[in-house]
């Protein structure tokens, strides 16, 4: 009977192989998240846009290192303060055969406003283009009402979509692939929600030739099913390698593993809101406190000296993080040098919440979801233990993303665990998110669920972000950061470290935006 | 819901895994207590059965630490092998450390005792609540019986992880909220196990005596239909502890049970878990093997108690 | 009949209305679906266009109401993450899980009431007691750690058979299904199984203890005295017996499986409707997680009703809207 079993297994196995064994230019790549639409416009979200960039391309890409580089525009520059131009490249066809020019450009910025039902609209990035002026078929100027100098960072998520196939085209007709037309390297050829993303190659892609032909993204959202795919020769790359299985790959010859650090940085939110002690944050005995002791710089300071940050980065992220000093790590503009990750000292710790009156520490409760970040809940349940050695008393309540944000968001936690990705590559939009002073009304501090509030810092950040010269900006902004993080604004604890795991014969260039293209996976010869 | 959930709904069918038994054995327990002897599988059982739970009763003394109190734990001692010592104090893990540092051997004991703690409460608790709607509604009958079974319905489709998540959403975190979320689970199977062998019981004679004699009617349900129907109940709800161990590991597993500072059984599981990949396997390996254990015991004692309390198979 | 009928399908109804009016308040009490799918860079009018567009402007008894008038003429709402007919998602995954379904169903039976047979005739033999020290495994285990240690074994070490996903599918009746291809088949076999296990070891212990209560009955002594060969004996005085109690759990297990197989899917990354229900709760994607009930329910109902059917069919005792039919 069990040889019986054996045998049919093999037998269907060895069917089933050779149907799907993978042929020279084929590959299959393990997705942790699912893809929503494939509507350019429809979700800005960072899955969507990862494999979007394969199929559309925007005017202007950012390499590997997040830097910014020609796309579809071959060149932009400043006319005045409140004028963009920019020269479009020639010679782009889209996948249909027909030309790119700057209709079609025009026709993109009027389509992203209004894309009906999008839960998360590209307006904010097109919003400040009050003007588009068609100079020629390959010039095109964009006004501004103020003086705008993300415009290049913002049109780096816009992708241009076909006039002659978008106009009138639905959200469904980008699913079904009837609009998908776009320039980039791969054609749409089969979109299945939550499930897979088939490409074919372009051959007359304006950028040359690309290894591969077909190219199937699977969604594999459990880690370990995306561990087993790879193991088992069912995929050939994944990416976001749990990192409890990142030692094993590591040691195993038939894999390889690249790694880069990201925009991410996992922080905490120190919830001053309140003139009392926030929610969750209470004396040892569980008695209120009079004052919300998250006011007090010296505790800020001494919370996050208490973190070690390197024990968490060694022993709970297998190595693949980096302890941050501030929302980005420096080699990106806007950062500071001189801000360096605060050193694990508990008693300097201790003496620190001895001098604002805590000789004897006090208790909290430390929020964080637990499928969001990663390793989200372990690092929650490490800082808690790092607490107990300076006399603050730690619970952890960590859950599901779904029930954590709306009650962060609502300032129901005194001490947030939390995360952001700082799409803008540059440090400016980061510090106005979350610790410029909260007045979502001019934009400013509409994450800063900590309600930190440092009048110096605001008027430097303000002064920062309207300056035009880069250089000269990202000095000021730099400037900003080390006034807010020298205040322990929020207690900046790690940059994530994307990993990603190939077969074997491949290879993958990392990225630090994160997305998994295969345009960066080459066959290793 | 999920598949551990859903043994809770098919081990109790209506009147069907238990025949309504007749009215309950009035031996001695002596008896008892030899016909379940016969067994020496059943024995061995008992024998691990109370070697578990005296584990988990003495969890706090026999420890060689205390895994909830975080100041003992240090990450730096995190997912050493069994038998590897400790960096920092020399102490020797047995069993290994998980990723925290916490040592699996105290782990296991602590966890084993909200395991049991969770299973056995939330059981009795559902069984409450499930054994009154379900006699008032085999008895009432009518828009009563109507309401309860639609609600059971009701409370059938709708699936466990929707009824943690709002409870978690609405409660918080804890102990006491997972038990709630059980019973929330649990309790509609009860009262549909219940229903359909208080409705076989009402026919009889007896209770129809009960009622000519004009007893009052919360009488004839509290002492005539309730001692009837208690037998099978009593031994479902043995083996129901099992289950309701088995779905709090698999909420665990979705994020949704106690504080992970505080891990039961199935939440050292569903920690380890993401290790079974990479050769680390004592993490899971060990918490899963003492689920399995208890999960074992309580079924070879819960199945051996059904036969003897079956008065039709001792004959 | 006809009023029998009628009647379970008016209470259905009623716990249809009382089913989504429950996800409207429970969503409500979870969390704002907006925080989850608006990018965390937006602004505050961002945010506020992004509530409009989905509707999560109104109030709650208002956002219901239109819900209830929609799905009155068809309509359960659009998926906010993906834009799509909420039904339409549900409905495209509902042949891949009822497969799955119907598989491990296929599995238990066909290995679950021969074994609970042999093990109910010889109840202290080697086997029997072996067989039912085996039947406690398969619930002593939580499913997603079983799967994995399938996964680790047939796929990863001895690679047999494909980790994840449902394999090629040829249509059937216009339905899509996977088990007439080898391909199919090999990626069946493990989320089936696994589903199986506890089903299976449920429908030993069922069919072993309706076979110990069988032959204790008088007409099957008698029909031994008889002289009747045990093949015969146990075929149909025996099997018959224990019918109904195995249907009835057959049936309540076919619904939840197909309900809430989301462990396994989410493992096997089985394209079914458990895993679009997992993340469709994770997102709090609202019309999907109405649109999937509401099928669930059906589902349920209809089941329910067959097995009453079978019931009826199988012993003729048992009238259609008898309370002692057991089944609601």
């Amino acid at each position: 009977m069990l040889r019986i079993l054996r045998a049919a297994i093999i037998a269907l196995a060895v069917l089933a192989t050779a149907g799907a064994a993978a042929k020279d230019r084929e590959v299959t790549i393990g997705l942790q998240a699912a893809v929503t639409s494939m509507d350019p416009h429809y979700h800005n979200l960072s899955p969507n846009n990862s494999l979007l960039v394969h199929i559309f391309e925007p005017l202007i890409k950012r390499d590997a290192n997040g830097k910014l580089v020609p796309a579809l525009a071959t060149s932009w520059r400043t006319i005045d303060d409140l004028t963009w131009e920019f020269k479009l490249r020639r010679n782009v066809k889209f996948h249909d055969g027909s030309p790119f020019t700057a209709d079609d450009v025009v026709f993109t910025l009027k389509r992203v406003p209004n894309v009906p039902n999008s839960p998360s609209s590209f307006a904010t990035f097109t919003k400040p283009i009050v003007d588009v002026k068609v100079i020629d078929p390959y010039t095109i100027q964009f006004k501004t009402a103020t003086p705008h100098v993300l415009m290049p960072s913002d049109l780096a998520s816009v992708y241009i979509v076909s006039k002659k196939h978008g106009e009138g085209a639905t959200t469904e007709d980008y699913n079904s692939g009837k609009a998908a037309i776009g320039t980039g390297p791969y054609k749409l050829t089969e979109y299945v929600p939550n499930q897979r993303v088939v490409l074919k190659a372009n051959y007359g892609y304006w950028g040359g030739e690309e290894p591969w032909d077909t190219v199937t993204f699977k969604i594999l959202s459990n880690p370990a099913a995306r561990v087993a795919a790879l193991l088992s020769g069912d995929v050939q790359m994944i990416e976001t390698v749990p990192t409890s299985d990142i030692a094993r790959l590591a040691h195993d010859k038939r894999f390889s593993l690249v790694d880069k650090v990201t925009n991410r940085v996992i922080y905490v939110h120190l919830n001053q809101s309140t003139d009392k002690a926030p929610p969750y944050v209470t004396a040892k005995d569980g008695s209120p406190l009079e004052k919300n002791p998250f006011r007090d710089p010296r505790v800020r300071r001494a919370l996050s000296m208490a973190i070690n940050r390197e024990a968490i980065d060694s022993r709970i992220m297998e190595g693949r993080a980096v302890p941050a000093s501030q929302m980005l790590p420096d080699i990106f503009p806007g950062t500071s040098k001189k801000l360096k990750p605060v050193k694990y000292d508990p008693e300097g710790a201790r003496k620190l919440l001895a001098e604002a009156g805590y000789p004897n520490g006090f208790a909290l409760t430390i929020f964080g979801p637990n499928n969001r970040y990663i390793n989200d809940d372990k690092i929650a349940q490490a800082i808690a233990q790092f607490y107990s050695r300076i006399g603050v008393d730690a619970k952890v309540q960590t859950m599901p993303s779904s029930v954590y944000f709306t009650r962060a968001t609502k300032l129901e936690f005194g001490y947030m665990l939390l995360g952001w990705g700082t799409e803008s590559m540059e440090q400016g939009s980061g510090l106005r998110s979350l610790l410029a002073t909260h007045d979502p009304a001019k934009g400013m501090g509409v994450n800063n669920r900590g309600r930190y509030s440092n009048p110096e810092f605001d008027r430097v950040l303000t002064e920062a972000l309207d300056t035009m010269d880069d250089a000269k900006r990202y000095a000021m902004i730099a400037h900003a950061a080390e006034i807010a993080f020298n205040d322990t604004g929020l207690i900046p604890i790690h940059y994530e470290v994307s990993t990603w795991a190939t077969a074997s014969g491949y290879r993958y260039t990392p990225r630090a935006d994160q997305y998994t293209l295969v345009t960066d996976l080459k066959p290793a010869r | 819901m999920n598949e551990a959930a859903r043994e809770v709904a098919a081990v109790a069918p209506p009147g069907v895994a238990l025949p309504a038994a007749s009215p309950a054995v009035q031996s001695p327990w002596r008896r008892l207590a030899a016909d379940f002897a016969r067994s020496r599988l059943a024995m061995a059982g008992l024998v691990l059965l109370v070697a578990i739970g005296l584990c988990a009763l003495l969890a706090p003394w026999i420890s060689p630490q205390n895994p909830y109190d975080l100041a003992q734990l240090d990450v730096m001692d995190s997912k050493l092998a069994p038998g590897e010592a400790s960096v920092t104090t020399g102490m020797k893990h047995w069993l290994g450390t998980d990723d925290q540092g916490r040592d699996m051997l105290s782990a296991i004991f602590f966890g084993l005792r909200i395991s049991l703690g969770v299973g056995i409460a939330s059981v009795a608790f559902a069984l409450v609540i499930g054994l009154v709607l379900g006699l008032a509604a085999a008895y009432f009958g009518g828009w009563v019986d109507a309401a309860v079974m639609r609600v059971v319905d009701l409370q059938l489709s709708f699936p466990a992880i929707l009824i943690a998540l709002i409870l978690l959403a609405v409660l918080g975190q804890g102990v006491g909220k997972i038990i709630v979320a059980l019973v929330t689970v649990q309790w509609a199977y009860y009262a549909r196990t219940v229903r359909s062998s208080a409705l076989v019981e009402r026919q009889k004679e007896y209770v129809e005596a009960a009622e000519v004699l004009a007893l009052s009617r919360v009488r004839v349900v509290l002492r005539h239909l309730l001692p009837n129907c208690l037998p099978p109940l009593i031994v479902v709800a043995t083996v129901q502890v099992a289950h309701a161990i088995a779905l709090e590991a698999t909420l665990s597993f979705l994020g949704l049970g106690l504080p992970i500072t505080e891990p039961s059984l199935g939440l050292l599981i569903s920690n380890g878990f993401q290790y079974m990949l990479s050769g680390k396997y004592w993490i899971s390996f060990y918490p899963g093997l003492a689920l399995m254990l208890t999960i074992v015991a309580i079924n070879l004692v819960a199945d051996q108690l059904r036969d003897v309390l079956n008065p039709r198979l001792s004959r | 009949m006809i009023a029998y009928t009628l009647r379970r399908l008016g209470q259905s109804l009623l716990v249809l209305v009382a089913m989504s009016a429950l996800v409207f308040i429970g969503v409500y009490a979870i969390g704002n679906p907006v925080e989850l799918l608006v990018n965390p860079q937006a602004d505050a009018i961002e945010r506020a266009r992004a509530t409009a567009a989905l509707g999560l402007d109104k109030p709650l008894a208002q956002q219901f109401l239109s819900f209830a008038l929609g799905a009155l003429h068809g309509d359960l709402g659009r998926s906010f993450v993906f834009n799509i007919p909420a039904i339409q998602l549900v409905l495209e995954r509902l042949p891949a899980t009822l497969e799955l379904a119907f598989a491990a169903t296929f599995i238990a039976i066909v290995l679950g009431i021969p074994l609970g047979l042999v093990a109910g005739l010889r109840p202290n033999s080697f086997v029997g007691r072996t067989i039912m020290a085996g039947s406690i495994l398969g619930f002593s285990l939580p499913t997603f750690w079983v799967g994995l240690v399938l996964i680790m074994v047939f796929s990863v070490q001895l690679g047999w058979l494909p980790p994840n996903g449902r394999g090629e599918t040829v249509l059937l009746f216009g339905v899509p299904v996977s088990f007439l291809t080898a391909d199919g088949l090999a990626h069946l076999a493990m989320p089936a199984l696994n589903l199986a296990l506890f089903k299976l070891s449920l429908l030993i212990r069922l069919t072993r203890a309706g076979a110990r209560e069988a032959l204790l009955q008088d007409y099957v002594r008698f029909a031994r005295a008889k002289g009747l060969g045990p093949a015969r004996v146990i075929g149909v005085h025996v099997l018959k017996n224990i019918l109904i109690p195995i249907v009835t759990v057959i049936g309540l297990e076919l619904g939840s499986v197909i309900a809430f197989a989301i462990v396994t899917e989410s493992i096997f990354a089985w394209p079914g409707t458990g895993k679009l229900l997992i993340d469709s709760i994770n997102q709090l994607d609202r019309p999907v997680i109405v649109a999937y009930l509401m099928v669930i329910v059906v589902i349920f109902v209809v089941i329910n009703f067959a097995v009453d059917v079978l019931y009826s069919l199988l012993d003729p005792r048992v009238r259609l809207g008898g309370a002692t039919a057991g089944a609601h």
